[in-house]
């Protein structure tokens, strides 16, 4: 195979910023006016506010028409790369096809117009879609109740360190229970939000496979744990088999084990982390159950947790007492909430209507393309030149895998991060790279059952085409991106106090990028 | 289910044969082999479906059917979600595929068109609120809330936190979510029960060396102004505290920007701008703040930078990553990672479309539409509207006492007469008798205010 060039060209509009475009007086928007008669009952606005509340001057927005304001985000949006136009192995980010249905579903006039202070008899169908979610969720968890209400991933974390918390202070155990374990291959939000519940994180090793060593584990519990935080599939993409007696060590210690939902997609309807021993789980709405990222949000993360732990969930509880929804806000134990209302409900009745159109086949049915999608891509890709498989390559992996780059790099100099880039110019997004951290140049990578064996050999046949290129002409990889709406770009110069543009207001003070 | 899955291509029988004969398997199970027995589910999830298309609609329109929004009725609710008119272009940007299927922009190469929209996003606020740099979006204010107090400590190295007595009290739950397992307390500040506004004396005395961040909500969860925030500012900035501010963004049209009256923080709901209700999420948290290097380097979230390409050209990217938990782990500002950027970029289109010209005539509409409706109210036998005196912008809080009605008895007698009137405060504000927080925006017409004026004032002659 000779190095293919790639076709691949995104939109480069050179767009200007917002704020250079337009002219004084455009608007996109008409605002109502009061009625003569309002005004007329009210009188002048002037004598309604006193002159010291008002804003000395307007604020310096953008003056445009409509057209002019939709051009400028639509040309915006044909230089941003999304999965509905090709594969986005993101490694733990699950970025699959979101369903067309769904969204419909959320644009429902009852859903956007509801207010979540409006009283409960005139929102029962809104309720009964999220008490049934609920329970599903619970049933495929395998929890005994769940909370809809974090608006992320880490948000659910954060909510489930702060009933871990109440937990032990209920035992009247929290001054001395302080550690919260986090496997050296987690997430980095596991760490950040049992810190930022008060916790102090005690890192330990994986064993060579990835999975937790647990040795180490025995060595690290101890009648200062407050729980393990762990995601299974790891972040290696393999299933932790020992994870019984994982969770016995952490119990028997009197800890609790928390479950990191991002790679729930492998398992679903295969087995639940209820089962396994988790106490508290969350799920990411936006990875597993096919809601949109939104460019990084919104998402949902609900938690679910088992019976012991029930009280402690925050209120108001969306219940259903054989006739009627109602919200219980009786729950003495519970928690404080992290955020207002109810939850991400536009996001969740997505999750909603993905449920429905999957059913329980369905569910499985992604599970087992996932994993067979990894496992097809895992096996095409470590047989290529540099690329090096850091764990057992006999184990079979789960709906993502991590390679190491490790062997280009030492004889190219091309790093993961090169291969990414130039992966782009060949109309792929890149995979995870350089996490987790305990791989070399990893390459993280996660097809999901969004897409059929062409376009995994179409991905293939980039990667080897790019590894081929790096060994062949390695200066042409370490350039790239080519084909892009920018060419590389100089991430550190962002960040530099002396460059550092983050408004418009910091760049005409600095005059200019 | 028989035979292939539409949202699964290679659940073709084909497809999966060709997928398992490439890895010498006779059946998926032998990649779950690592699976132990005793944690297989061992039968179907007990979930319904799958349903075709068709039949989710119809299941899902049949559960909506008899739900009645601020479509069917008019509806007088706030108190952090706010109706207010999303213009179609904001749906339809937010609408491409581009933008709402894409995730993080972790590659700024191909995502120019999401970080410049968010960078965007940013520059507005900063211009709305007169601050100098703003993160790309917060989970919602009262979250936004919690990290700037956690912010404020961090940066002063102090742990209390004063906050109005007035503020919301589903806020201050979850503030204190957030500032407890920091170690902070959080106080809250009284306030004059004529005018609401904050006891400038009481705050004097709270004070102390100990003291983080004074917290102002302008205006306030009961609606008013608050007048004094230059004040309110200088007693926090003399005691070496650092000043928040919590705004309703869409008042900025109007009201002073809080960069001027010397807030070091601001944080927001931006669900006004551009952001459907949705029953309540997803919301928008605004985070702003000074440009100071003290200040960026403790900031929660995602924050976009402008750069340069290798070319030289104008780009963007996720700048000061250092401090988030992908690098930083237990070490990290914050925790966040998924954030609310889509209801960002409606905001940034929403602000783009009215400028300040239509942002300052959504606020006059509002506040002719809201004083309208406490004029009318005030005039009703026993009703006083608003029970402050101060000036207010589209909530107020609404007194029945004199007319010898509860809270409870006027929100009954109203939804039967087809309207839904305000958030009752019993339980959360004893002290200021059976009253209801009502909002009015430019969606409440004449005729809608009137109704409900109708409507209470036979309430009140039955």
């Amino acid at each position: 195979m000779v190095v293919s060039q790639p076709s691949f060209r995104q939109a480069r509009w050179e767009e200007p910023i917002i704020f250079e475009l337009g002219a004084p007086g455009r608007r996109g928007y008409l605002p109502p006016r009061p009625e003569p008669k309002v005004v007329e009952a009210v009188g002048p606005i002037e004598d309604l506010l006193p002159k010291e509340v008002l804003r000395e001057e307007p604020p310096r927005l953008p003056e445009l028409s409509e057209p002019e304001v939709v051009r400028h985000f639509v040309r915006l949006s044909q230089m941003n790369y999304c999965p509905d136009l090709g594969l986005y192995p993101l490694g733990s980010c699950t970025m699959k096809y979101n369903p067309k249905v769904c969204d419909i579903v959320a644009s429902m006039d009852q859903v956007r117009w509801a207010h979540p202070y409006q009283d409960e008899r005139t929102v029962q169908g809104l309720l009964a879609i999220l008490y049934e979610l609920k329970r599903w969720l619970a049933e495929i968890t395998g929890t005994y109740e769940v909370s809809l209400l974090p608006a992320a991933g880490a948000h659910g974390e954060f909510l489930g360190c702060l009933i871990m918390r109440a937990y032990h202070k209920h035992r009247g155990e929290l001054a001395r229970r302080r550690e919260v374990i986090v496997p050296d291959s987690a997430h980095g939000t596991n760490p950040a939000s049992a810190a930022m519940a008060g916790f102090k994180v005690i890192t330990i090793p994986s064993d060579p496979d990835g999975c937790v060593d647990l040795e180490a584990l025995k060595a690290a519990v101890s009648d200062r744990t407050a729980g393990l935080m762990l995601t299974n599939p790891n972040t290696l993409g393999i299933f932790e088999s020992r994870i019984k007696e994982i969770a016995e060590v952490v119990h028997d210690a009197g800890g609790l084990l928390y479950y990191d939902g991002a790679n729930l997609n492998a398992i679903l309807g295969w087995s639940r982390p209820g089962d396994m021993g988790f106490d508290i789980v969350h799920v990411n709405i936006h990875k597993t159950f096919g809601t949109p990222h939104g460019g990084g949000g919104p998402g949902s993360g609900p938690i679910g947790v088992s019976e012991e732990l029930e009280p402690f969930l925050p209120v108001p509880r969306i219940e259903y007492d054989g006739k009627r929804y109602y919200l219980d806000w009786d729950k003495p134990l519970a928690v404080a909430k992290v955020r207002s209302f109810l939850g991400n409900v536009a996001v969740l009745v997505r999750a909603y209507a993905y449920i429905l159109a999957l059913g329980p086949s369905g569910l499985r049915e992604i599970a087992e393309v996932s994993v067979l999608n990894s496992n097809y891509l895992f096996r095409k890709l470590s047989g290529l030149k540099g690329v090096a498989v850091p764990q057992d390559p006999d184990r079979p992996r789960k709906h993502e895998f991590v390679i190491s780059l490790k062997p280009l790099e030492r004889s190219t100099g091309v790093r993961a991060l090169n291969v990414a880039k130039r992966l782009l110019d060949h109309g792929y997004h890149a995979p995870t790279i350089y996490f987790p951290p305990i791989v070399d140049e990893a390459f993280m990578v996660e097809p999901t059952e969004s897409f059929g064996i062409e376009d995994l050999d179409g991905f293939a046949g980039a990667m080897e085409s790019v590894l081929r290129e790096a060994f062949e002409e390695p200066g042409r990889v370490l350039e790239a991106p080519y084909n892009t709406a920018v060419r590389r770009v100089d991430e550190a110069r962002a960040s530099h106090p002396r460059t550092m543009a983050l408004s418009w207001r910091m760049l005409r003070r600095r005059g200019g990028p | 289910m028989g035979g292939a899955h539409p949202y699964i291509p290679n659940s073709a029988e084909g497809s999966k044969k060709a997928l398992m004969e490439f890895l010498g398997i006779s059946s998926v199970e032998e990649l779950y082999s690592d699976l132990p027995p005793d944690l297989r589910l061992g039968r179907p999830l007990k979930v319904p479906g799958p349903l075709p298309e068709q039949e989710i609609l119809r299941a899902i329109r049949e559960k909506l059917s008899g739900v009645r929004t601020a479509l069917d009725m008019p509806v007088f609710l706030g108190a952090g979600c706010w109706p207010h008119h999303v213009p179609a272009a904001v749906d339809f940007v937010v609408s491409r595929t581009e933008f709402y299927t894409s995730y993080t922009p972790y590659q700024p190469e191909v995502s120019q068109g999401m970080l410049q929209a968010l960078w965007e996003y940013q520059s507005m606020i900063c211009e709305l609120t007169g601050m100098e740099v703003a993160n790309c979006s917060m989970y919602d204010w009262a979250s936004a809330l919690g990290e700037a107090a956690r912010m404020a400590a961090r940066i002063t190295r102090r742990d209390r936190i004063l906050v109005p007595r007035t503020i919301h009290p589903e806020r201050l739950e979850v503030l204190r979510a957030y500032a407890e397992p920091a170690g902070l307390r959080v106080e809250q500040v009284p306030y004059d029960r004529e005018t609401g506004q904050m006891d400038l004396e009481a705050l004097k005395t709270m004070m102390g060396p100990d003291v983080a961040a004074v917290y102002v909500e302008n205006p306030s969860y009961l609606g008013f102004i608050e007048t004094q925030v230059r004040a309110i500012g200088e007693v926090a900035h003399d005691g070496g505290a650092l000043y928040i501010v919590g705004v309703d963004p869409i008042s900025l049209g109007l009201l002073e920007a809080p960069g001027r009256y010397g807030a070091d923080i601001v944080v927001g709901e931006g669900q006004p701008l551009g952001n459907h209700m949705n029953f309540g999420g997803p919301l928008l948290g605004i985070l702003a703040c000074r440009a100071e290097r003290r200040f960026i380097w403790q900031m929660p979230g995602r924050i976009i930078g402008l750069t340069l390409d290798s070319e030289g050209r104008k780009a963007f990217c996720m700048a000061l990553q250092a401090r988030e938990q992908h690098i930083r782990r237990e070490k990290a500002s914050s925790n966040i990672c998924t954030n609310e950027a889509l209801c960002a970029v409606a905001a940034a289109v929403y602000l783009a479309l009215l400028g300040p010209r239509g942002l300052r005539e959504l606020c006059e509409t509002i506040i002719y539409r809201s004083h309208y409706a406490m004029k009318r109210l005030d005039e009703l036998p026993g009703i006083k509207a608003p029970l402050f005196k101060a000036p207010h912008f589209k909530e107020f809080v609404v007194n029945y006492d004199g007319a010898g009605l509860t809270a409870e008895e006027v929100h009954e007698g109203l939804l039967k007469a087809g309207v839904h009137g305000g958030k009752p405060l019993t339980g959360e504000f004893p002290e200021l008798g059976q009253s209801a927080l009502y909002c009015v925006t430019e969606l409440h017409r004449k005729e809608d205010i009137d109704r409900l004026v109708e409507a209470l004032g036979a309430l009140i002659r039955r």
